[in-house]
């Protein structure tokens, strides 16, 4: 029997007390002391622990975070005296984007390691913008595997990232003349990107627990070069080293045992990637650039100098940077996607994408609309605790200086960062086979722009109400 | 150990010994009986707080026409605010407002922090609270939104296009809410119900023992069916057998020959709107003993129904089942339940084609006791884009007056039920809802530890306790007369006799263009 691939996840508890979405409002000093308080009864013991510290003072001080939500102390107390109401420091996490609920999920999966489960069903709205407007289909009849969920291990979410030859030349006595692939083969369409922004002292501290996690999830990881120093030899297979922008080429050599590097668009990239493949010819090239509408075109051209490998990174809310609201990226993506497939090339290249990409479900979405493979950079620091406090350009040097980041993620140890990190991206990939499986699709590489496996809003609102539109 | 389809014998005659004969049918009356809430501290969206300074004086309970304050006679003091039924703000604009009128300045009013904390865009916390009302008093309420979520989109941006007046006179008394569910004219019975809603199934072990009767007494009142889901056939379940619809899913838990043949329609359940393509699971804390011995399982073990249909590959395999249920009880009417993936409408003529009286989709949106967050959220369509596809497909097949279009998965108020009608179903079928007038406010931990704190869906016997089943049949009977009397009033006011006549009648609806919940007021006059 082959070996499956399987992430070794850990629950691994938050460094600090969560943020919780409920508090009480208690009104004690009409306390009757009853025999038979609501607190006492609640059927998941959250007063029990929130008043633990009165019992013992080394129990930790918490508040009832905890809380489910169910109302049965505000609705059983004898005289009517609790309330419950929404945290207003819950409400405050996050941004338009990456809502409080977003940021809570990603918590549980880090913790976890386990696909988020809950009873009722959805919750939010209807549709949204970008990867909201897009459903994933099911199959009625047709699973993968024939074992129910004992057959999960046979999805294959292993993509192939790197030049692939379009045919095979071979010499007049038979020879192989077509050199063989430097296929990099991750087993988890996502890569581990560098923070969205700054991050100050605690950007190095990331960089080793990217790589760590890199190795444990046979992915990659993306780390710049000043940063490589800390990394140990036997990670750097896992790491990509990321040029400065503007410099034209290496400082010094490469690490021994890389296998790709990324260089970022500019003035100075032809010749990075010039003296890239004269030092490193075995190192994969990969060109990093913003999603935009000439995306394409610049793709062939790097193309035709030998780099098949592009990373698409939009910003974080998973737009087209600039001024503007941008298109989203799953538009842009399909549009890449397309003209690649009218120029005859989309095969020989590989194009990842990042910036947005937060939920196990937009990892399979970015690949409907035609990504290979995608790239997480701020689910990464939220699942370090973080709540996405200031986002972009928070600070002139960045997160993370000691008391400006609540959960001084600098004083996070690399084990505890590298296994949360390990925890969410092995909650992804279960996730993502879940989706895989109700589609009945067996590998994750054939779900590269299958639109046709995905409903898509703008076609079902045309579909369903095209007539009924009333301004 | 769990039946599969070989296993199970076929009786040689089911015709003759329906095992139904033994239990003699059970009766429940439909009437509206006031069923309040059943917590101690009710809560409603305000909060009266009345303080020390209070004289007693009596003249708020002599004011206020909604029942808050109470002094009953020979009391000296007057009762806890009942603020559930506080109408809020506007009161201020009336004669009879408790907090400007209190001659001591002892009341105050302010929003209920409470009522912020249940709900979401799907469920806001006033439909919820409405919903509420509907079980506590057979009727709409008028101070809350209970026709639609805040969602944003589907059935919370279309709107009841209604003629400023009525096409024709139609008396209340006369429209016809019936449906007819065998349209096939086959031989088997023609099964009429009196309202165009049916209960979905839920089953033993995802909830108490209490919910399944009290949902099945409501629906006997109402001369409708519930559905057992998949997990065996409780004996307490037996008294109304003519009313449960028995279901067949991938597990076979507790499918036996005495329970298909007990029921006048048995469901096969291909998939579940709110996760398709990935079969049921009950966690092992909800395998208690009893529910162990009806699913034929160990005790503590988690349980899955497997997803699909193992013997299931094409139309002719889906026939061959149909078949088998045929050939065991000939007077049931069979059901098929299916998600909704981009091909549905060839899935809804397939099951046309296997021999199925009802297709019924359940949207992505729907209810569960417990699914994967990211299939509840994204795969397969909501409901509201898979009616127009399916409705429109079978009508071009010509097979629309054949089969019976049922339709599920986030289906809260009687306004969606009419708007799902008008989009091309002929009815629906309800859970969450039913759940929410039990008492349910969506914390959505139904599926783990003990289960429902609220005693719904749990088979913790301490929980389980909290609801009586006498108190959750009037809930669900009030809660369907309520939906009734909208159905019966939006009819008469389209001038309809009968909801069938509503069918396909895309006119009667109208879609917001914005896409801005918030730009469209969300109580107009003329827009109820």
């Amino acid at each position: 029997m082959p070996e499956r691939h399987h992430i070794h996840t850990a629950p691994t508890a938050a460094r600090f007390a969560r943020t919780g979405k409920y508090a009480t409002v208690d009104w004690r000093e009409d306390c009757s002391r009853c025999t038979n308080c609501v607190k006492l009864r609640c059927t998941y013991g959250v007063y029990d622990a929130a008043t633990a510290h009165d019992r013992d003072p080394s129990a930790p001080r918490q508040p009832v975070f905890e809380c489910k939500g169910c109302m049965s102390c505000v609705q059983n107390c004898t005289k009517g005296l609790l309330s419950l109401s929404v945290n207003p420091e819950y409400l405050a996490m996050g941004d338009e984007y990456w809502r409080p609920e977003v940021i809570e999920t990603t918590w549980n999966q880090a913790e976890t390691g386990r696909i988020p489960v809950s009873g009722a069903g959805y919750r939010g709205r209807f549709s949204g913008p970008g990867f909201d407007s897009i459903w994933t289909d099911m199959s009625e009849i047709v699973r993968p595997t024939r074992d129910g969920i004992h057959g999960r291990e046979y999805i294959s979410t292993a993509v192939d990232i790197g030049p692939k030859p379009m045919r095979l030349e071979f010499a007049a006595d038979g020879q192989l003349l077509t050199p063989e692939a430097q296929l990099i083969v991750t087993q988890l369409p996502v890569l581990l990107d560098v923070p969205p922004w700054p991050m100050g002292p605690g950007t190095e501290l990331l960089s080793r627990a990217r790589a760590a996690a890199a190795v444990a999830l046979t992915t990659l990881a993306v780390v710049p070069m000043a940063e490589l120093g800390g990394i140990p030899d036997d990670h750097m297979p896992a790491v990509v080293p990321l040029l400065d922008k503007g410099t034209a080429g290496p400082d010094g050599d490469l690490p021994a045992g890389v296998r790709m590097v990324e260089v970022p668009i500019g003035s100075a990239a032809s010749d990075a990637i010039r003296a890239v493949q004269s030092r490193r010819p075995d190192v994969t090239l990969c060109v990093r650039m913003p999603p935009a509408e000439d995306s394409a075109a610049r793709m062939l051209e790097f193309s035709a100098a030998g780099v098949k490998v592009f990373h698409t990174c939009a910003d974080t809310h998973g737009r087209e940077p600039g001024t503007g609201r941008g298109r989203h990226i799953t538009d842009a993506m399909r549009d890449l996607h397309r003209q690649l497939v009218e120029a005859g090339r989309r095969d020989e290249i590989t194009v990842i994408v990042s910036g947005g990409v937060g939920l196990a479900e937009h990892v399979a979405k970015a690949i409907i609309c035609g990504a290979d493979v995608t790239a997480a950079s701020t689910s990464l620091l939220i699942a370090l605790g973080c709540k996405v406090c200031g986002g972009p350009g928070h600070g002139v040097n960045g997160c993370g200086w000691g008391r400006s980041c609540a959960v001084v993620i600098d004083e996070a140890a690399v084990d505890y960062a590298a296994q949360r990190m390990t925890n969410l991206m092995g909650a992804w990939h279960s996730q993502l086979i879940e989706v895989l499986g109700a589609m009945g699709i067996r590998e994750v590489r054939r779900l590269r722009g299958e639109t046709g496996r995905a409903i898509f809003r703008e076609d079902m609102e045309r579909e369903a109400f095209g007539d009924l539109i009333r301004k | 150990m769990t039946l599969s389809a070989s296993e199970i014998q076929i009786s040689p005659d089911p015709g003759e010994s329906s095992p139904q004969a033994d239990t003699p049918q059970v009766a429940v009356s439909r009437e509206v009986r006031p069923a309040p809430d059943r917590y101690r501290n009710p809560f409603g969206r305000y909060k009266v707080n009345r303080s020390a300074d209070c004289i007693a004086c009596g003249k708020c309970a002599q004011l206020c026409p909604e029942g808050v304050h109470v002094k009953p006679d020979g009391y000296s003091f007057i009762l806890r605010p009942r603020d559930q039924y506080c109408i809020g703000p506007v009161c201020a604009e009336t004669d009879h407002c408790c907090v400007a009128q209190c001659p001591a300045r002892a009341l105050s009013m302010a929003r209920n922090p409470s009522a912020d904390c249940v709900g979401d865009s799907r469920w806001p916390s006033e439909l919820i609270l409405a919903t509420w009302h509907e079980a506590a008093t057979g009727h709409a309420p008028t101070n809350l939104e209970y026709r639609r979520g805040a969602s944003g989109g589907g059935f919370d941006r279309l709107r009841v296009n209604f003629p400023d007046t009525p096409p024709a006179m139609v008396d209340p008394e006369q429209v016809d809410t019936s449906l007819e569910l065998n349209r096939r004219g086959d031989s088997r019975p023609r099964v009429r119900i009196d309202i165009p809603v049916y209960g979905g199934g839920m089953s033993f072990g995802s909830v108490s023992i209490r919910t399944i009767v009290g949902k099945a007494r409501a629906m006997t009142a109402w001369n409708s069916f519930t559905c057992t889901g998949e997990g065996g056939y409780p004996d307490r379940l037996k008294p109304y057998d003519d009313h449960v619809i028995t279901q067949v899913a991938t597990g076979l838990f507790g499918v036996r020959d005495d329970t298909i043949q007990r029921v006048r329609i048995v469901e096969f359940k291909y998939a579940q709107g709110a996760k398709p393509g990935l079969g049921g699971h009950l966690l092992g804390d909800k395998n208690t003993p009893a529910v162990a011995r009806m699913r034929e399982a160990v005790v503590g073990n988690a349980l899955f129904s497997p997803f699909p249909f193992h013997s299931v590959y094409s139309v002719e395999d889906h026939k061959k089942h149909l078949d088998w249920i045929k050939e065991v009880n000939p007077r049931t009417l069979v059901s098929v339940k299916v998600s909704t993936p981009t091909d549905v409408d060839m899935v809804a003529v397939g099951s046309y084609y296997a021999g199925a009286h009802i297709v019924h989709l359940d949207g992505s949106y729907g209810g569960t006791g417990a699914a994967p967050d990211i299939a509840k959220k994204n795969i397969a369509m909501p409901i509201e884009y898979a009616i127009p596809r399916v409705h429109k497909f079978l009508a071009a097949e010509g097979i629309r007056d054949k089969i019976t279009l049922i339709a599920s998965g986030g289906i809260r108020t009687p306004y969606d039920l009419l708007k799902a009608v008008a989009l091309g179903a002929d009815g629906v079928v309800i859970g969450t809802a039913e759940m929410i007038a039990l008492g349910c406010l969506r914390c959505a931990i139904c599926e783990s530890g003990r289960g429902c704190p609220r005693g719904i869906a749990s088979t913790d016997p301490e929980l389980m306790e909290q609801m009586e089943l006498d108190w959750a049949t009037q809930r669900l009977i009030n809660l369907l007369a309520a939906w009734r009397e909208e159905i019966v009033d939006v009819l008469v006011r389209l001038g309809l006799k009968s909801i069938a006549d509503l069918r396909g009648r895309t006119d009667c609806l109208y879609y917001l263009a914005d896409d801005d919940e918030q730009a469209a007021p969300a109580r107009k006059e003329g827009d109820r």
